[in-house]
């Protein structure tokens, strides 16, 4: 079965929320009836939301984790109770004993590989915790805007605009310094360009703006893995970013 | 020296299962995991920090919440995020309440995006596609997608029929599922 084709376009607009008046009414109504036009605006959505997942931008403050946090301790939840098991409880009592009956002894077998795997799981994550805390030691420290940041040049030279791009394709890893970036104007950033060496559109890495002196870093955006790199560059665009660089370009490097 | 973290082994549908039991620690997983799009998401389409924080905040609560509402065999968990705060940061632009509850938000993705490996390669595609986009039809979807705007306003704004901002905006759509299909 296929969605009806005179509805295509306007079922686009209707996955958008941009339909409106009668057109809205009447798609709705005809959605209400047609199954292949409820599926093909699954799928619109599902468009949308591949859309949305190319969207590049900043981290969020890590006070906004925190925000999170401390609503959700406000707020604990109720563990779900499905309302059909409920029914089926009141039903037929005597069947549910029995059911609990059998688990208790299935799970009273399973105790102690459960034990075992668990000491297990905690040696592993103990392992883990060391080395994510010593990867946030780094990035911290690459961030941190209070650390010391030097660029050593020719004695008689005037230090000039000058990024640091560090990349391994295998695993899509990259931590960007820039120094000596001039300020923007107001609702514009520098953005980060990576040339693949096929030859492929530049891929947006991240925006970002300079501190006070002129100092930023973009550290491990989310990037593909494998993909090889010719070179990097630099523009300036809207604070958002764009996905596709703008001319001129400010700074470039490769290999 | 060079950290390397092994995959994720735990998949997004395993890390809802623990919500649904009240997990917070799996929430704080679920939130580093795809925050940073979420919030992108926000920000680009209501350019204030503070306000997007506020859709990345109330996207995560009506997640807790309404754990059980996201069905994994109804499509990815990253790209339903996703379509719920492009929806509630639109609805704030444009000062509309919400008509539809995050729980009725239903999406179909034929892709898998369960680990970053597989997301950075759909995002990839995605970026391709839309860097070989005409830049008319690029420019429509993204009004639409990122300024919430109707075809009647994008045709107001670039002076081309209604027609044709609708066609633009479907095929554009159409192009980033068909950069999918096997």
């Amino acid at each position: 079965m296929s969605m009806h084709e005179q509805f295509a376009d306007d079922l686009a607009l209707y996955a958008l929320g941009a339909l409106q008046g009668r057109e809205r009414a009447e798609l709705q109504a005809h959605l209400t009836q047609c199954a292949a036009c409820r599926r093909e605006l699954q799928h619109l959505c599902g468009d949308m939301g591949l859309l949305g997942l190319a969207t590049m931008g900043p981290a969020p403050p890590p006070a906004a984790r925190n925000r999170l946090l401390s609503a959700l301790a406000k707020e604990p939840r109720v563990p779900m109770v499905r309302k059909e098991a409920r029914r089926w409880w009141l039903m037929a009592p005597a069947t549910a004993a029995i059911v609990l009956a059998v688990v208790s002894v299935l799970f009273w077998r399973q105790n102690n590989a459960l034990r075992r795997d668990l000491a297990q799981q905690l040696t592993q994550s103990r392992q883990n915790q060391a080395e994510v805390e010593r990867a946030r030691e780094v990035l911290a420290l690459l961030s941190a805007p209070d650390a010391m940041r030097v660029t050593l040049v020719a004695t008689n030279a005037k230090p000039q605009p000058q990024g640091k791009a560090i990349y391994r394709p295998q695993t899509g890893s990259l931590v960007f310094l820039a120094s000596n970036f001039a300020p923007l104007p107001p609702k514009k950033a520098y953005e980060l360009w990576m040339l693949p060496t096929s030859g492929a559109p530049p891929i947006p890495v991240g925006v970002f703006k300079p501190d006070a002196r002129g100092s930023a870093s973009v550290l491990m955006p989310p990037l593909p893995k494998e993909l090889e790199a010719k070179a990097f560059a630099i523009t300036i665009e809207p604070e958002t970013g764009s996905f596709t660089p703008t001319m001129p370009i400010m700074l470039a490097g490769g290999q | 020296m060079a950290t390397t973290q092994p995959e994720r082994a735990v998949s997004d549908a395993e890390i809802i299962a623990r919500i649904c039991s009240g997990d917070e620690g799996a929430m704080a997983q679920l939130y580093d995991r795809h925050s940073r799009v979420v919030y992108a998401v926000a920000l680009r389409v209501l350019s204030d920090g503070s306000a997007a924080e506020d859709i990345l905040q109330d996207v995560f609560m009506q997640l807790w919440r309404n754990a059980q509402a996201f069905n994994a065999s109804r499509g990815s968990l990253a790209a339903w995020l996703v379509v719920i705060a492009r929806n509630r940061a639109i609805d704030k632009l444009r000062k509309k309440r919400p008509e539809e509850e995050a729980a009725e938000t239903v999406i179909a993705v034929d892709t898998d995006l369960e680990n970053a490996a597989e997301r950075n390669e759909a995002i990839e595609k995605v970026r391709t596609v839309l860097a070989g986009m005409p830049a008319e039809q690029r420019a429509a979807l993204e009004m639409a997608f990122f300024e919430g705007l109707t075809h009647v306003e994008i045709a107001g704004k670039t002076g081309q029929p209604l027609g044709t901002i609708k066609t633009r905006i479907r095929s554009g759509l159409s192009a980033v599922r068909k950069a999918f299909a096997v």
